[in-house]
């Protein structure tokens, strides 16, 4: 190695390491303070390790606390939006790509033209439609949003659009019905797209806040980030307790996305739509 | 005939798509109608009671609001927090795609998982774990920062730092999104290009004005407008770390203003008013995008 | 909190059940037919997500323990809702047919939880709010009238509680609320400084309060010195100054009323403070730290509620503890001493809707019992509403708090109207424009004038469709434009409580707040 490229080398790495270290830090800081006894995070001199490790607050958070209800909550909310995403927008998204019927393009262009549109503008009269169904405060009220959704719709089409259409054919000449075309012969061919959108949707269910913070009012039914945002309204000095809960709540997206990230930037890179 | 050979896929098409349009037409798009109708009614907490209080008052809300300071203001940070911390974001992910795209970078997948991370991370819980970081006293910023001597900022507490905070914490979020779509964009120019460059004899700073950043224009600016779209729908950073639009309003945003107006004080027709401007905000940053995309499809 | 983790809530509701065994049997004539014709159809997986539909909506409605107990669902603000699960053990003692259930809502998201939970139909059973937030909560119909409990109740005795903070939960007449606890603003300051001015007692009349603070200036010699700290976007002083001087506010068909020479003078009283240097033009977001500045003498007075008697008996060093003390509220005059100060604090409601409000109640006058007040003031710090709770220790003699309990009896409450946080802002809006010299007194009032009108509008068109009766109920409800009587003052009065005014007035005590998370028994945060 000349010496010019170890020195580019060199610094390349410094500079990748420093921001890596950067980024990691309040993550790692997070998982360290969680483990630390009540008000060793605040102590000085500051401490970036547990003296010891202790599991106090997360057994508070869950006996107590009550946070596993909240995990429930948000589980419940994040799988049933995911496989119902997954229904609808996929039969839409199959649709708008292989099948011709009358006014096609024309409603998906104006779909696309309504991505445009920020979900804020919707949440009021949302909320409004919502109480007079009886809905508000309800599992199905906070997915709802997310069952059907315009990225969900493109991003499958999109997929879709590439597929041969010489099989679809091939099949409808065999006499397969519509339907079992799309379920054993569309589907299959589509799992990549669908992890995509899977992942996609269970991570923004599970993240969303303030729609959930808008329709869920009883501690009941809170998902995690309405639970948590709750509770540093009242816990702000336990300061130990929440990264705890902030642990908790992240814990499950990060490992999703370590294990599936392949599939996650490969969505990222096909819808590109929204962040 | 054409139409009786499609008939069985055209009604098979109808319950495919039904499902998902009833669902779209019934919770999204009538409810943007319904909320454009609201923003023309003086809806408050009198008609929560009985609807029938309720005028139609027409663009009333919408001058009222033009009038109104905390509007301008929230409207002022909303941008503010955007056009920093976009630019600011950009940056940042340009460098990191840049030193990932570096021939000899290596564990290039371990950084780039690493850079990514914070993307995928709940806003609300990162956002209470920065409120941490940042405190004036016991936060772990304040403590590096005596280190070299710096004396202890009140982060989320001094007007004058508040935003600036959360934009910092925003950059740490979202960088790593930016970054990814960059370091595809990197590796997608032709290496012929760099060969051509080097024939020319220009060096490395060269290659990258002429080579690189002309290459990467297009995803610049595709990723910039997402980017700041994003940011102009700020709200659960501010609602975590600054619970009531942080000292003099400095952080109050305009989808925090909306939240505040409609679902604290029940004001819906002056709170659809200011979704609608968050709507024009938007729909403007969309239609550059578009009209960008196009003249850059076209060159 | 409290909640144990053995409400694990399974209980079938028949409709569900009905509703689920129907899905499961389409579901399996599907699966039959589907294997029979070895085809799924569209049908059968949107019927059965229709199904998952269904059973996960009205799970949403099965939500009922197990036990023969009575579960109340009972919504604490803030540290209150922490302090309350303390005391619920002896409740259920006394009471085993009944289960408290207490969810815990910080202040500062309090009051639109309250407000959807209400549009959601998830109302909790009995909840605290702050006491400036009853009439919003009367107008959607959220609230119980109370007078028939209490008249029926052997432990609640409207007599034995301050009056002024009483009047704070009627509405039209009809009472939506009990004081739970109560807050109001006094002023605190330096004794020392006080007695170095030449004074040995606190100020009864305005002159007299400005002649002190001349004094002080005067002797104080430090460039850096005011005699009172102000900050110009609060609320509670102008509003408290121009009730002193029996301004209307609002009047009762609500139209603005800030043009009469009453609120003028005394509005043109309280910018002399800028004007004469005796406060410094600031906003509390400006302070660095309020309980060290005062400590170093860096202003001798300030007006504020009873979560700062806690406050400087902890951050004050016990050689500073004797030069400190409390004082009632100076009047314009001599003749009505103290000057009236705001009826806050925290109410107890009952839900209209609930369907267990015996239980309820039973809750209400448990907390409501002088004993339950004392030990509840012990746990929190939070001043009882009842004035026998204030005869037992350790509120008897404690010297401190003595002023409170004078100017308990002096409370005024704010126009109980929903408007009146929204206009609580506006006129500390155009407060610190004028302390900012942007206006003067006149020109503050003509501007606050056109400004309320056009938030009262609404209300004004209400009355009206109402018609003639509307209007009765709206005089019932808000006061004559006559000065306020002794002890039975008629009109309202800012309380302190939470909400909007907390969201922007409240700035101070809560960005102290967050420089010193140290939190105090007294959450500032709802007592702006």
């Amino acid at each position: 190695m000349s010496p010019r490229r170890l020195f580019t080398s060199v610094a390349v790495h410094t500079a990748l390491t420093i921001g890596a270290v950067l980024t990691v830090i309040p993550l790692l800081w997070m998982l360290s303070a969680s483990l630390m006894p009540q008000g060793e995070a605040t102590a000085f001199p500051p401490r970036l390790l547990p003296s010891r490790v202790t599991f106090e607050h997360y057994l508070d958070l869950f006996n107590r606390l009550r946070l596993g209800r909240s995990f429930l909550n948000s589980t419940i909310v994040a799988v049933f939006s995911t496989i119902f995403s997954l229904l609808f927008n996929t039969m839409a998204g199959y649709a708008f790509a292989k099948l011709r019927f009358r006014g096609r393009d024309r409603i998906f262009s104006l779909l696309v033209a309504a991505l445009a549109i920020p979900a804020q503008v919707a949440m009021l009269p949302l909320f409004l439609l919502l109480k007079t169904m009886g809905l508000v405060n309800t599992y199905v009220g906070a997915m709802l949003p997310l069952m059907a959704t315009i990225y969900g719709i493109f991003l499958i089409r999109q997929f879709m659009v590439s597929l041969p259409d010489d099989l679809i054919a091939a099949a409808r000449i065999d006499g397969a019905s519509e339907f079992r075309i799309y379920w054993s012969i569309v589907l299959p061919l589509a799992r990549p797209v669908l992890a995509t959108l899977a992942i996609f949707t269970f991570m923004s269910a599970w993240n969303d806040f303030i729609w959930p913070l808008i329709i869920l009012t009883d501690d009941d039914k809170y998902t995690l980030p309405v639970a948590v945002a709750n509770l540093v309204g009242e816990h702000a000095l336990d300061l130990e307790l929440m990264m705890a809960s902030s642990v908790i709540t992240i814990l499950p997206v990060l490992l999703l996305f370590f294990f599936l990230q392949k599939q996650y930037i490969a969505g990222l890179m096909a819808g590109g739509v929204k962040g | 005939m054409s139409r009786s050979q499609f008939a069985p896929e055209a009604r098979a098409a109808v319950v495919f798509v039904l499902p998902a349009l009833t669902l779209i037409t019934l919770f999204f798009i009538l409810p943007v109608i319904g909320g454009f109708v609201l923003s023309l009614t003086d809806f408050d907490i009198y008609s929560v009671g009985n609807t029938a209080n309720t005028r139609f008052v027409g663009a009333e809300n919408y001058t009222q609001l033009s009038s109104n300071k905390v509007f301008w203001q929230a409207l002022r940070n909303t941008l503010y927090f955007a056009f920093v911390g976009c630019p600011l974001t950009i940056l940042i992910a340009l460098a990191a795609a840049l030193l990932l795209n570096a021939k000899v970078a290596r564990f290039k997948a371990l950084f780039r998982t690493i850079y990514f991370a914070p993307v995928v991370t709940t806003i609300v819980a990162v956002a209470v774990v920065w409120r941490y970081l940042y405190h004036p006293r016991v936060g772990l910023l304040n403590r590096a920062l005596s280190v070299v001597g710096i004396e202890a900022i009140d982060w989320l507490g001094d007007p004058r730092w508040a935003l600036p905070a959360v934009i910092l914490m925003a950059v740490w979020k979202n960088f790593g999104y930016s970054a990814v779509i960059f370091l595809a964009a990197l590796q997608n120019v032709p290496e012929d290009l760099y060969e051509a460059a080097r024939v020319d004899g220009a060096g490395p700073i060269r290659q990258f004005w002429s080579v690189t950043l002309p290459s990467l224009a297009p995803t610049m600016i595709f990723v910039t407008i997402i980017t700041a779209i994003g940011y102009v729908q700020l709200f659960a950073e501010v609602y975590v770390m600054t619970p009531d639009g942080g000292p003099l309003n400095s952080t109050l945003s305009i989808v925090m203003l909306m939240y505040r107006e409609g679902f604290r004080w029940w004001n819906m027709g002056d709170a659809a008013a200011v979704a609608f401007a968050l709507f024009a905000i938007v729909i403007l940053m969309s239609v550059i995008l578009m009209l960008t995309r196009k003249r850059w499809a076209r060159a | 909190m409290n909640r144990r983790a053995d409400g694990v809530r399974v209980r079938f509701h028949g409709r569900k059940a009905g509703r689920n065994a129907e899905c499961k049997m389409q579901n399996a004539k599907c699966k039959k037919k589907a294997a029979r014709a070895e085809t799924l159809s569209a049908f059968c997986i949107l019927h059965f997500a229709f199904c998952i539909l269904v059973s996960l909506t009205l799970t949403t409605c099965a939500n009922a323990p197990r036990d023969a107990r009575t579960t109340i669902e009972f919504w604490g603000l803030g540290r209150e809702g922490e302090v309350v699960a303390e005391m619920l053990p002896e409740f259920h003692k006394r009471h085993p047919e009944i289960r408290v259930d207490i969810q815990q809502i910080p202040w500062t998201a309090a009051h639109e939880k309250l407000l959807t939970a209400h549009v959601g139909g998830s109302f909790p059973d009995l909840a605290q709010m702050g006491n400036t937030w009853v009439p919003e909560f009367e107008t959607i119909g959220a609230l119980e009238k109370l007078d028939p409990w209490v008249a029926r109740s052997k432990t609640v005795k409207r007599d034995d509680y301050f009056d002024g903070i009483w009047r704070t939960n009627i509405v039209n007449g009809t009472t939506y609320g009990l004081p739970w606890y109560v807050d109001t603003r006094v002023i605190f300051y330096r004794s020392d400084l006080m007695a170095k001015a030449g004074f040995d007692h606190p100020p009864r009349t305005w002159s007299e309060w400005t002649a002190v603070m001349r004094r002080m200036k005067e002797v104080s010699g430090r460039p850096d010195f005011f005699p009172i700290l102000m900050p110009t976007n609060e609320w509670p002083p102008p509003v408290l100054l121009a009730l002193q001087a029996g301004a209307t506010l609002i009047t009762d068909d609500a139209a603005a009323h800030f043009s009469e020479p009453k609120f003028i003078s005394a509005f043109d009283y309280y910018l002399s403070f800028y004007r004469d240097g005796l406060a410094p033009v600031m906003s509390n977001s400006q302070i660095a730290n309020l309980y060290q500045q005062f400590g170093d003498g860096e202003f001798a007075m300030f007006i504020t509620g009873p979560w700062n008697v806690g406050e400087l008996r902890r951050r004050l060093p016990a050689n500073m503890q004797d030069k400190w003390m409390t004082m009632p509220m100076p009047a314009p005059d001599g003749t009505a001493y103290p000057g009236v100060s705001l009826a806050g604090g925290s109410s107890l409601v009952l839900s209209s809707k609930s369907r267990k409000k015996e239980a309820a109640w039973k809750f209400i006058e448990f907390l409501s019992e002088p004993v339950q007040q004392a030990r509840f003031y012990e746990k929190s710090g939070d001043l009882p509403a009842r004035r026998s709770a204030w005869d037992m220790k350790p509120l008897a003699g404690d010297d401190k708090i003595a002023a409170f309990r004078t100017q308990f009896e002096r409370t005024v409450p704010t126009p109980t109207i929903p408007e009146w946080e929204y206009i609580a802002t506006t006129i500390f809006e155009h407060a610190e424009l004028a302390a900012r010299g942007q206006f003067d007194a006149r020109g503050a009032a003509s501007r606050l004038d056109a400004k309320v009108n056009r938030i009262l509008e609404k209300r004004r068109w209400i009355l009206e469709k109402q018609g003639p009766k509307g209007k009765d109920r709206a005089i019932a409800n808000l006061s004559d434009a006559g000065p306020v009587p002794r002890c039975h003052p008629e009109r309202s009065e800012g309380s302190p409580a939470s909400g909007r005014s907390a969201s922007k007035c409240g700035g101070s005590f809560a960005s102290l707040r967050m420089t010193e998370p140290r939190q105090s028994a007294l959450d500032p945060s709802h007592t702006s």
